[in-house]
């Protein structure tokens, strides 16, 4: 056994040695090789994190979404509904939620309108996220108006601003009272925008949509799992769309590879001839050209999926934020959990070193079975 | 679904697999017509030249088998999420008739190549090479086997609709509901599992020792071998993974490969399949004797081969004695490890 580890070390040390001996061509493939890996490495890191932020916002929200439905459009949901639904057994509790968008033209943007279930602000105050602090330079004590949907001035005096900590979901928030909300949308006293339910049984929450279902039947529900389940497969489709567009730079990188790889120098056919002339045998040749191919690989697979973690999560993604992350004006600016997925270093294994080694076993192989006197002569 | 990262990297790596054996089958067909070693032509001379790419196409395309099925495995369990009544890997692979068959077909393809690989490795130690018609013939046959993993897993991963309702493990690897081939697996009893796993990994161990000992019984080791494989999943679905969960009708052999149960499956799965790996090999290259080229090399080849599957197959044993050993939960009354 350790007449192999003392041979693997010999070649690896051989290999070493003759990569450093070009340096011009290794450091250029290496290059190369290392920026494929980074692009690749970033979509994916990012598109993950996004959707573990996803994951981790959800699991804080209801577990049972009710909206009515009036000829296939979201409607208002009478408060009667709430009655129905606190009936059925098996519904801890039943929350009518108010909120919506408002549009201000001065920040031409759109903000959150929320009314929260508990800690409202007082009547004629409001709290709002950091991103609306930021657009409208507001800060606490300042007065914000708006129009009401019969034209009328509603003024808001700001009472606080919500922690920049939990910017992704709260950057664009402007929370109200009930009467400020009722007043802002015409919004009768009996309606709210959609109704939350809690299930004392978490198993039981298929049982209990159905029967909310049964029992209402003008209302659509919408289950955590199911956002949850679309948000995972928005996101994996939209790294795989990434993951897709990249391919053309990934296949040219790989004929870069394999040009590199076959395009042997006259000095190194000579050094393979010698090689075999003082006893080398083909299949050590290939082991030798392998091990320098898993060398490089590795070496540039490290270093890129190191730098794509650097831009990641230290700078923010400059490079995919607006693919991935999708667009808006108030957008969030916030910095993502570090988090390195087993299976996402799989696959990246999978789309980089296993094309890189394929590509290289023609060459490698025609280079190692060239005739000693052929090249020596 | 075929957008999700890890499917694409696994078609793809299926995809340039396949290729690369595909493109190799004119070359076999033309060693099994014309490889005549007597010969001075310059056509046999490139046919030598030529073997040695095909053995390396060969072990990169093993590898990335070997890669893809745990890659495969570990996909099929993530993705478990996506799926309404999914929990882990079986629900994921249930989700589409063709989920268990592209398991099963990876699986053979791993275990097939690694055969191959033995037998590339003895026939290339003998100075004919004496068995190159052999191994040709069964690169021939291992292609379309190849071929037909590929597509079926992407007939799997083209099936998968997200708003499928699949089966939980529970309702697959335990007793009673629905009539599943792996239930009467789970239904063998706790001792009878457990017996017979210590029988055949002693068996396995002894067989290696002999061989190691005395030269004989090469292919003995390589049916034990393939026995523990068998009764190995067995005892792993019956018992040792309701050791694991601490639960008594919990028998499936894909959660313990979950975070939860800190990936233990990967300790049980890699030692017993290369175990078997290799220990089939050790039969292969025991066999090879036969040839006069390969009279001292083969057994030389076998001994090392026996030696690695009986390490493989002790930390098997190991790991499952582990398990069971730390376990909370009793199955039998007074028993000596408890």
């Amino acid at each position: 056994m350790s007449n192999w580890f003392g041979r693997q070390r010999a070649l690896m040390d051989f290999a070493v040695s003759s990569l450093a001996r070009r340096k011009g061509k290794t450091l250029g493939l290496l290059a190369v090789y290392t920026v494929v890996v980074f692009v690749l490495a970033s979509a994916m890191l990012f598109s993950h994190a996004l959707r573990r932020e996803a994951a981790l916002v959800l699991a804080g929200t209801p577990e049972v979404l009710v909206q009515r439905l009036v000829a296939g459009r979201h409607d208002l949901i009478p408060a009667s509904h709430l009655q129905a639904i606190r009936a059925i057994r098996g519904v801890k509790s039943a929350e009518g939620r108010l909120w919506g968008y408002l549009f201000d033209p001065a920040a031409a943007a759109n903000y959150t309108l929320m009314v929260p279930a508990d800690d409202a602000p007082a009547p004629g105050q409001a709290v709002i996220g950091s991103g609306v602090a930021q657009v409208r330079e507001a800060a606490i004590g300042d007065i914000m108006s708006f129009r009401a949907h019969d034209g009328q001035l509603v003024s808001f005096t700001i009472a606080g601003i919500v922690d920049p900590q939990s910017a992704l979901v709260a950057a664009d928030l402007f929370l109200v009272s009930e009467t400020d909300y009722r007043r802002l949308f015409g919004i009768a006293a009996d309606r709210f925008t959609d109704i939350v339910v809690t299930v004392r049984n978490p198993r039981e929450v298929r049982t209990v949509a159905e029967k909310i279902d049964a029992a209402l039947p003008d209302t659509r529900i919408i289950l955590r799992d199911e956002i949850k389940r679309t948000y995972e497969s928005v996101f994996d489709w939209r790294e795989g769309m990434v993951l897709l567009l990249l391919a053309g730079a990934v296949l040219a990188f790989f004929i870069f590879a394999w040009e590199k790889a076959s395009g042997l120098s006259a000095e190194e056919k000579r050094e393979i001839g010698i090689l075999k002339a003082v006893g080398w045998e083909t299949g050590d040749v290939i082991a030798l050209k392998s091990l320098e191919g898993v060398l490089v690989s590795l070496t540039a697979f490290l270093l890129g999926y190191l730098a794509a973690w650097l831009h990641v999560f230290q700078w923010g993604a400059p490079l995919f934020e607006p693919v991935l992350k999708g667009w808006s004006v108030l957008y969030p600016d916030f910095r993502l959990a570090p988090h390195v997925d087993e299976l996402q270093v799989a696959t990246l294994f999978f789309f980089t070193v296993f094309p890189y080694t394929l590509a290289n076993v023609v060459p490698i192989w025609r280079a190692a079975t060239i005739d000693p006197d052929q090249v020596m002569r | 679904m075929l957008f999700q990262p890890a499917i694409i990297a696994l078609v793809l790596a299926s995809a340039l697999s396949a290729l690369m054996l595909v493109g190799c089958l004119p070359f076999a067909i033309s060693v099994l017509r014309r490889w005549d070693l007597s010969s001075g032509a310059e056509s046999q001379v490139r046919l030598e030249k030529r073997t040695y790419l095909v053995a390396t196409l060969v072990k990169v395309v093993l590898a990335a088998e070997a890669a893809a099925l745990v890659l495969f495995v570990f996909n099929a369990d993530r993705m478990a999420s996506l799926f309404t009544g999914a929990m882990c890997a079986v629900g994921t692979l249930k989700v589409d008739p063709y989920g268990f068959p592209a398991l099963y077909l990876k699986l053979a393809v791993f275990f097939l190549a690694a055969f191959w690989l033995v037998l590339n490795h003895v026939d290339n130690r003998g100075w004919d090479y004496p068995l190159i018609r052999v191994k040709y013939a069964a690169l021939i046959a291992l292609a379309p086997l190849l071929l037909a993993a590929g597509v079926v897993q992407l007939a799997y991963f083209l099936g998968l609709r997200a708003d499928v309702i699949t089966s939980c493990c529970s309702t697959l690897f335990s007793g009673g509901g629905v009539t599943v081939t792996s239930n009467s697996v789970a239904a063998l009893p706790h001792a009878w599992a457990l017996g017979l796993l210590g029988a055949s990994v002693a068996g396995v161990l002894a067989s290696g020792g002999a061989y190691l000992l005395w030269g004989r019984g090469g292919v003995l080791h390589a049916l034990l071998s393939l026995a523990v494989l068998a009764i190995g999943l067995a005892a792993i679905i019956s018992t040792i993974s309701v050791y694991v969960y601490e639960l008594p009708h919990h028998h499936c052999p894909f959660c313990i490969l979950k975070r939860e149960y800190d990936h233990l499956g990967y300790a049980l799965y890699i030692p017993l399949f290369l175990g078997t790996a290799l220990g089939v090999g050790t039969g292969i290259a025991a066999a090879a004797r036969r040839h006069a080229s390969l009279q001292q090399v083969g057994p030389a080849i076998a001994r090392r081969l026996a030696l690695g599957s009986m390490l493989c197959f002790a930390a098997f044993g190991g790991v499952c004695a582990a398990l069971v050993w730390r376990s909370h939960l009793i199955l039998f009354e007074g028993a000596p490890w408890h």
